[in-house]
């Protein structure tokens, strides 16, 4: 265990930031702490670097207890959200600038900065001064910055987040390549679930100061425990009614689901992704309300009666059915095995992404 | 448009006809404010041949480096503490700016209370110390603009590469303020320079301790000579080159990203 939380907890005034947070990131992974803004993933990432001190619980590095360290004395290294880069010199004395911390011997310095430097594409702007480069530039200079040090683990706070979003897909895969190079534990906070998708190895998605769910992004996407989970990672059709044998009680009728976490007569919630919905065959019948085309793929709005909100369904641009006209009767269903019955919470699409 | 225009040339002529006027007749032949005889730069040489004119400009430097040096580590620290954290209270901050506020003359006053009560002896050093009091107010007034906007990551960045935060100051922080630091020191030599009031309540007696304005005060009780007319020249391009230097800094040469 690279990282491991045990039972943190910090406050601010009356406000719980972290609320008795566990958690244990492994040698090597690529880990993302994942949330809606003011969820606590940022304040759990400075304590691990040491900026904040958990009021209660214990931060523990590679089997060493550094919850009283000071930053300057944890084998972790952090790159800002705002790169915080040295504006008065050059990107070769910001990355090696860590190094001779360590007093190290001036060759050993020269040798890391540069093999640093090289890993990110930035040997050519070595002598560049920081607000003379770009938005990707000085990101690199961070990364490098960070990584030079050899951390055990590398905490980055919303790394991609100052970036546009065609440069943010190519750092995506760009950051991951690096990880995998270094071998380096990758601690990161996002907000953008799409984000945590692409990238990360395992993702712990964070709720209030606590952790609603963790698992690989496979797991929190086709096997969430919660509507939040649900909700906050991907898009979900949700209909809610009362959990029953086989399904989900609503309107007279039984939909088929899985159900997680719920008995038999408890208010919950279905929820099932629109890619897993089907046009035709068995089902319940509807009529089309809407076609919206977004280029890759179409979304089928399809009203249904008894149930408040129109269902959607996912086609591909292959799809014959995309041509399905509005207003015409049709039938939609789905795999029991598809869809998950929820416990109910109101409170669960609260800061959820639009 | 051109109303404005005549406005702004009858300010500048209102603000530095004077001062064109005294610089011209620093280099007139005659010894006499009133005509015009002829270009010359004996009274430059006379300047400088004058013994009490020379010691008394050396003063004026003592006092002006030493109260520098001290006002504006003072008053540098004293920014970082202000402008650290959420802002400070109101009150505090207009007694931060106290000094550059209250009257020459009260606060000579005052001093000189002061350093009567406690038994100070007079001399350059209090000259000195009464200097570094308002001096303090305006590094501390300079410096807290270029602290202002700054982005405490850098700090925490260097912190968390293994620096201490000795380190952290004289690596990353000093640098970065730095041209605000040499914009408030270089106003703060350019005020003690030309200070009166306050030198001259604090001086105490003898010539030993007569910087370079008040020297100008005692001749200037005989009338206005070219001699002193050559004098305000010299300490006026010296102020002015001192100010043009500070807003250079000021602009500052580092920019933050």
């Amino acid at each position: 265990m690279t990282l491991r939380f045990d039972a943190v907890t910090r406050r601010f005034g009356t406000i719980t930031a972290v609320d008795g947070v566990s958690l244990d990131v492994e040698e090597g992974t690529f880990f993302a702490l994942l949330g809606p803004s003011g969820c606590g993933k940022t304040t759990l990432l400075r304590m691990a670097a040491g900026f904040e001190m958990p009021d209660e619980g214990r931060v523990i590095v590679a089997g060493e207890d550094v919850t009283a360290r000071p930053p300057a004395r944890r084998p972790v290294n952090m790159m800002f959200q705002s790169y915080a880069l040295f504006p008065h010199m050059s990107v070769a004395d910001n990355v090696a600038y860590g190094l001779k911390m360590e007093r190290l011997p001036r060759s050993e310095i020269a040798a890391r900065a540069d093999a640093a430097m090289a890993m990110v594409g930035l040997e050519d702007l070595a002598g560049r001064r920081p607000d003379r480069l770009s938005g990707g530039q000085r990101q690199r200079v961070a990364l490098a910055r960070a990584l030079v040090k050899r951390p055990k683990v590398l905490l980055l706070d919303e790394p991609l987040a100052a970036l546009d979003r065609q440069l943010r897909l190519k750092m995506q895969l760009e950051l991951k390549r690096i990880q995998d190079e270094t071998g380096t534990t990758f601690l990161v906070v996002t907000h953008d679930q799409e984000e945590a998708l692409v990238m990360a190895d395992r993702i712990a998605l964070m709720r209030g100061g606590r952790i609603e769910q963790t698992g690989t992004p496979r797991t929190l996407y086709e096997a969430p425990e919660s509507r939040f989970v649900a909700a906050f990672i991907g898009i979900t059709n949700f209909i809610d009614g009362h959990a029953a044998t086989g399904g989900l009680a609503v309107a007279g009728r039984t939909l088929p689901g899985h159900r997680v976490n719920t008995a038999p007569g408890e208010a919950a919630t279905l929820a099932v992704r629109p890619e897993r919905v089907r046009l035709g065959g068995e089902g319940l019948s509807g009529t089309v309300r809407e076609v919206v085309y977004h280029g890759g793929e179409s979304a089928v709005h399809v009203a249904v009666d008894g149930l408040t909100d129109a269902i959607v369904a996912k086609l591909g641009a292959g799809d014959p059915q995309t041509a399905i006209e509005e207003g015409s009767a049709v039938t939609i269903g789905w795999d029991a095995n598809d869809a998950r019955i929820l416990p109910h919470d109101t409170d669960a699409d609260k800061g959820s992404p639009p | 448009m051109r109303l404005l225009n005549a406005h702004l040339g009858l300010v500048f002529v209102f603000l530095y006809g004077p001062i064109a006027v005294l610089m011209v007749l620093s280099f007139n032949k005659a010894g006499l404010p009133t005509a015009w005889t002829g270009f010359s730069t004996e009274w430059y040489g006379a300047l400088w041949a004058d013994e009490t004119i020379r010691s008394a400009a050396l003063n004026t430097l003592i006092v002006a480096v030493f109260s520098t040096l001290i006002a504006t580590a003072l008053g540098t620290l004293l920014a970082i503490a202000v402008e650290r954290g959420e802002g400070v209270h109101p009150a505090l901050d207009a007694l931060l700016f106290a000094p550059m506020i209250i009257p020459d003359i009260v606060l000579a006053i005052a001093l000189l209370s002061f350093f009567t009560l406690v038994q100070f002896t007079l001399g350059l050093h209090s000259i000195i110390l009464a200097h570094v009091v308002f001096n303090i107010a305006f590094v501390c007034a300079v410096v807290r603009t270029r602290l202002r906007g700054f982005d405490t990551s850098v700090l925490e960045a260097s912190e968390d590469l293994g620096a201490s935060p000795f380190q952290t100051f004289w690596r990353i922080r000093l640098p970065i303020i730095l041209p605000g630091v040499i914009a408030g020191a270089l106003l703060a030599f350019t005020l003690s320079v030309d200070e009166f009031i306050i030198a001259f309540f604090t001086a105490g007696a003898g010539a030993s301790s007569t910087t370079l304005p008040m020297r100008i005060y005692s001749m200037i009780r005989f009338g206005v000579t070219p001699e002193i007319n050559a004098l305000a020249t010299v300490v006026m391009l010296f102020a002015f080159t001192m100010v043009f230097a500070a807003q250079r800094f000021g602009r500052g040469v580092v920019g933050t990203p």
